[in-house]
């Protein structure tokens, strides 16, 4: 489906509501269908990063919950803020001021009232469910990030790589193709970012899970030591929130209410989820020799992930095929990644990098439009690989020599929670609940952090 | 006076407490510990990485009992506690000094009864 590029006015022009009727052939009442629909699945969009809290709670250590939940919730705020600053421009500029590849519409969001009728995008939302939707996804993809890395980067760090990666990593590479740029112009096809959002975080986690190094203890006495999550029903209803999430990542990038797309759309998402659910199942089995639920989890993820290139262009066999390819890559990503000893707690380079590539590539292999070609997709992947693993070199290496990206050892071992919050997630009074007396608890002081300071003195 | 301590596999705590009860022991304190003897541990497996688990949960509990009592109760306690299988458990019998009420300040056997 074609977008209309936005136009905007920066100068603050005021907003007048209004409906347009039957321009563009879209009547008000599919206007406001299409729009309410978008808007809609941008709150679908919002769930994934519930998802994401809770599955990558689930799959860490208690002692470092705070921490990544912390993490969390500093990317979605980030990412809207940003995105709303300059990251919606740089990704869909309009006009491109460096050859295809680069382009800005201005800082900051703002329209016409042609943005509020149908002129705006073939009636199928406003400006302004246009930048949510997106703002949404480029959310997305930066959290993608946070569970290769957890139990041990700095927070600041963290921070600090989260904020030109969702402002401008993100954006200008998707303007390649959602954009209009020169991806998009030679026939590259991503129906929903399976290499914009997915892969590029995917290449994020990579380079941040392999220069941060892997948790103390994993590697060593020459084994690969299982650091197993803390809670399984976090982790499980984490995916299923991103399950449901992905009804509006897949379904909204429709671009509108079309019945037969969305409906078909989240067939193919639906079919290829729990193709990889399956696949990843028995091929876990097969390989440890026990079901193993995380995996299964992981699979799900997989097959959503492998789908969301090609979900509006792939047959219904096609879709199922895609996601149990996925559910089945996905193990053996998990296995290889530990066996050459890049520590990646969640599996997010697996899900999103690994299954990202396969799910854009699948497109040139199984799509029904003849305009998608399988070298086109490659050369989109490697374009997108390339750059976005030299942006992520270069500022998680610019962290690395200047501030450090990974915590003291002594603080990894008592907990991120403790050492760069002061607080736990759990048992937060301290772990004696039996102790509590009614002002209070007996193992802990009501005194402040100077007084303890002094007394250590 | 003997302070007996019982490190017991946890499913058997109903039937040792309902065995000491039988002979009329009505108080002990239990607490959740971890420990192993010949009972090696056991594997486990997350996202295919295997690891031992040596350490097994085990329950302790721990009484004080009179000296004629002590035969009676270390009796009752193995019957009940074992199961003829690795990792059953130990008793430790220990001499005790004394032993107080707190709320009436009885000391020895008037605070066991």
């Amino acid at each position: 489906m074609k977008r209309i590029r936005p136009i905007l006015v920066v100068a603050g022009a005021l907003l007048i509501p209004s409906l347009a009727l039957a321009e563009d052939g879209v009547t008000a009442g599919q206007f406001t269908a299409n729009n309410v629909w978008m808007m809609l699945c941008a709150g679908l969009v919002f769930i994934m990063h519930l998802g994401f809290a809770t599955l990558e709670s689930g799959l860490t250590r208690a002692k470092n919950t705070t921490n990544i939940l912390f993490k969390n919730t500093f990317i979605v705020a980030a990412g809207v803020l940003t995105y709303a600053l300059m990251g919606f421009n740089l990704m869909y500029p309009g006009d491109f001021s460096i050859g295809s590849v680069f382009g800005f519409a201005g800082f900051g969001i703002a329209t016409d009232a042609a943005g509020n009728t149908p002129a705006y995008a073939d009636g199928g939302y406003t400006y302004w469910t246009d930048f949510l939707f997106q703002a949404m996804f480029a959310a997305t993809c930066a959290t993608i990030v946070s569970g290769a890395v957890a139990e041990r980067i700095k927070l600041s760090a963290f921070m600090i790589f989260a904020v030109p990666f969702v402002m401008l990593v993100y954006p200008i590479l998707g303007s390649w193709k959602w954009g209009g740029g020169w991806l998009d112009q030679m026939g590259f096809y991503d129906f929903a970012g399976s290499t914009l959002v997915h892969s590029v975080g995917g290449w994020g986690a990579l380079v941040g899970a392999w220069m941060l190094g892997p948790r103390l203890g994993k590697y060593v006495k020459g084994r690969l030591n299982p650091i197993p999550g803390s809670n399984m029903p976090m982790a499980a209803i984490g995916v299923f929130l991103l399950w449901l999430g992905w009804f509006g990542f897949n379904g909204g990038s429709v671009l509108s209410a079309d019945p037969a797309a969305t409906s078909y759309t989240l067939v193919t998402t639906c079919l290829a989820a729990s193709a990889g659910a399956i696949a990843a199942m028995f091929t876990s089995w097969f390989a440890f020799g026990k079901p193993d639920l995380s995996m299964a989890l992981n699979g799900i993820l997989a097959g959503l992930v492998g789908i969301t290139a090609g979900a509006d262009t792939v047959g219904i066999a096609s879709s199922v095929l895609i996601g149990a390819i996925a559910g089945t890559i996905v193990v053996g990503s998990v296995i290889f990644f530990d066996r050459i000893k890049i520590d990646d707690p969640v599996g997010a380079v697996s899900v999103h990098l690994v299954c990202g590539v396969w799910g854009t590539l699948a497109v040139g292999i199984f799509s029904t439009n003849p305009d998608h070609s399988f070298v086109t997709q490659l050369i989109g992947v490697v374009a997108y690989g390339a750059a976005a693993l030299a942006a992520s070199l270069a500022i998680f290496g610019t962290l690395k020599v200047t501030m450090g990206i990974r915590v003291e050892e002594g603080e990894e071992l008592e907990g991120l929670d403790l050492a760069e919050h002061g607080a736990h997630a759990y048992d937060l009074a301290g772990p004696t609940s039996i102790l509590e007396t009614v002002t209070g608890n007996s193992m802990t002081r009501s005194q402040p952090a100077t007084a303890l300071a002094e007394e250590r003195a | 006076m003997k302070k007996i301590e019982a490190i017991i596999k946890p499913f058997k705590l109903d039937d040792v407490k309902q065995a000491l009860g039988e002979i009329g022991i009505e108080g002990m304190t239990v607490s959740e510990v971890r420990g192993f003897g010949r009972q090696k541990g056991h594997s486990e497996l997350y996202r295919g990485a295997e690891y031992v688990v040596e350490f097994h949960p085990k329950v302790k509990l721990e009484l004080l009992v009179t000296d004629d009592q002590a035969e009676k109760v270390t009796r009752a306690l193995c019957d009940a506690a074992g199961t003829g299988k690795i990792g059953d458990g130990k008793i430790f019998i220990l001499p005790a000094d004394d032993v107080i009420r707190i709320r009436t300040g009885e000391r020895g056997e008037a605070a066991l009864s």
